[in-house]
């Protein structure tokens, strides 16, 4: 399993990504998707095996979250979320459909749709607040960002993070804080 | 349909075990339902799926099969989606609409006694997910739990020691809270209530309110 991903690699690429994706949703264009699957299919791979899933079983669901990327990529907003985000809610709701083999309610949608327009301003923004986001996650303590990844990867649940630290979840989430605060502020608006 | 006087929100720990993708069916439900009427509690969602977003990033890669891109190319050879954004005018929000079959018109009440129903959803877990109505006035019957109690208001409002809940509202008590849940007059109030074990209603008769006509 590929452990050695730089993590700061993510820097500059939020950009391209969102590039990709819009050419995606506004013109169906097979490079961009091309290019976004051959750097986020096997980051899905990886996330749905680190959640319990066999390979054979993570590939074919990770095939199917980057279908699933092409059929909503009309419902890509890139003034609320990054193209990491919106790849990562499809393969956690996928995970549960596919391999927990639950329903997954989800909200419904907002009354507005996605601006053929996007404002650049907020578009740049996001990705500022994605990316001081990803620092500070980096920055965390190994074993704090090792329970945080957990925690995504569907093993614990947030209590159970507590627990197992020993610390109150604010002291764990403390440096996380200011960047999901920051974020929440962006995306509320 | 969003609204601004939403003022009980959330836990942080329903928020997140939704964010991950952990959290029971019958209580995730009741999280996408609130956060389909409350765009507090949907940016604080957002925030915990970008670090999502970022751990999706950051965790690692493995290869995908030899071939696998033209794989999905040809799984998606039908063209773009018609995914369509999911929404509801009525009075039950998009998520509770698709356990219940529809509207308010779709649910299939049973009467509990004194004027209540109840309508148990369809849910896997541990979780048990019902809708509440409970006339103007009345208070809701006394009812042991063990665990956690999710009321979320769809309609009308009620009153408790906690405060005044009306549509949007999510009370998330565990088993400290006692509370005894009166509904407003003017309007019949619609609830759905979600708790970790099955719920019992104890003594029915005599908890099953009398009409509360001081308010």
């Amino acid at each position: 399993m590929g452990t050695g991903v730089d993590r700061t690699a993510v820097k500059g690429d939020e950009a391209d990504w969102t590039s990709a994706m819009l050419a995606l949703r506004d013109r169906q264009d097979r490079e961009a998707f091309a290019a976004l699957f051959r750097h986020f299919a096997p980051r899905v791979k990886a996330f749905l095996m680190k959640g319990g899933a066999s390979a054979p079983q993570a590939e074919e669901v990770t095939q199917d979250v980057m279908a699933t990327l092409w059929n909503k990529a009309h419902l890509f907003d890139p003034t609320r979320a990054s193209v990491a985000t919106w790849i990562f809610t499809i393969a956690r709701n996928r995970r549960i459909d596919a391999i927990r083999r639950t329903r997954r309610p989800e909200p419904e949608d907002l009354p507005w749709g996605p601006e053929p327009e996007p404002d650049q301003a907020e578009v740049m923004a996001l990705q500022q607040e994605t990316e001081r986001l990803g620092q500070a996650l980096a920055q965390l303590p190994e074993k704090q960002r090792e329970l945080i990844e957990r925690a995504y990867f569907g093993e614990l649940t947030h209590s159970e993070i507590a627990h197992e630290t020993g610390l109150p979840l604010g002291t764990i989430k403390s440096r996380l804080r200011l960047a999901l605060d920051r974020l929440r502020h962006e995306l509320k608006r | 349909m969003t609204q601004d006087t939403i003022n009980h929100h959330l836990t942080e720990d329903l928020l997140a075990d939704y964010a991950t993708g952990v959290l029971d069916e019958a209580f995730a439900l009741a999280v996408a339902t609130h956060v389909s009427l409350c765009d507090e509690c949907r940016a604080r969602l957002g925030a915990l799926e970008a670090l999502g977003g970022s751990v999706l990033e950051t965790a690692g890669a493995v290869a995908m099969d030899e071939g696998s891109l033209d794989a999905v190319f040809a799984r998606i050879a039908g063209g773009p989606g018609d995914t369509k954004p999911r929404r509801s005018a009525g009075v039950l929000p998009a998520p509770l609409q698709d356990y219940v079959g529809g509207d308010l018109a779709a649910v299939r009440w049973r009467p509990v006694g004194m004027g209540v129903r109840q309508a148990i959803l369809r849910t896997c877990g541990t979780g048990r997910a019902r809708l509440l109505y409970i006339p103007a006035g009345v208070a809701v019957p006394d009812h042991g739990h063990n665990g956690r109690e999710l009321t979320l208001v769809l309609q009308g409002a009620f009153r408790d020691e906690d405060g005044r809940f009306a549509r949007g509202d999510v009370e998330c008590a565990d088993e400290a809270v006692e509370h005894t849940p009166v509904a407003e007059l003017g309007e019949d109030c619609i609830c759905l209530a979600v708790t970790d074990a099955p719920l019992k209603f104890r003594r029915l008769i005599h908890k099953v309110a009398q009409p509360f006509l001081r308010i």
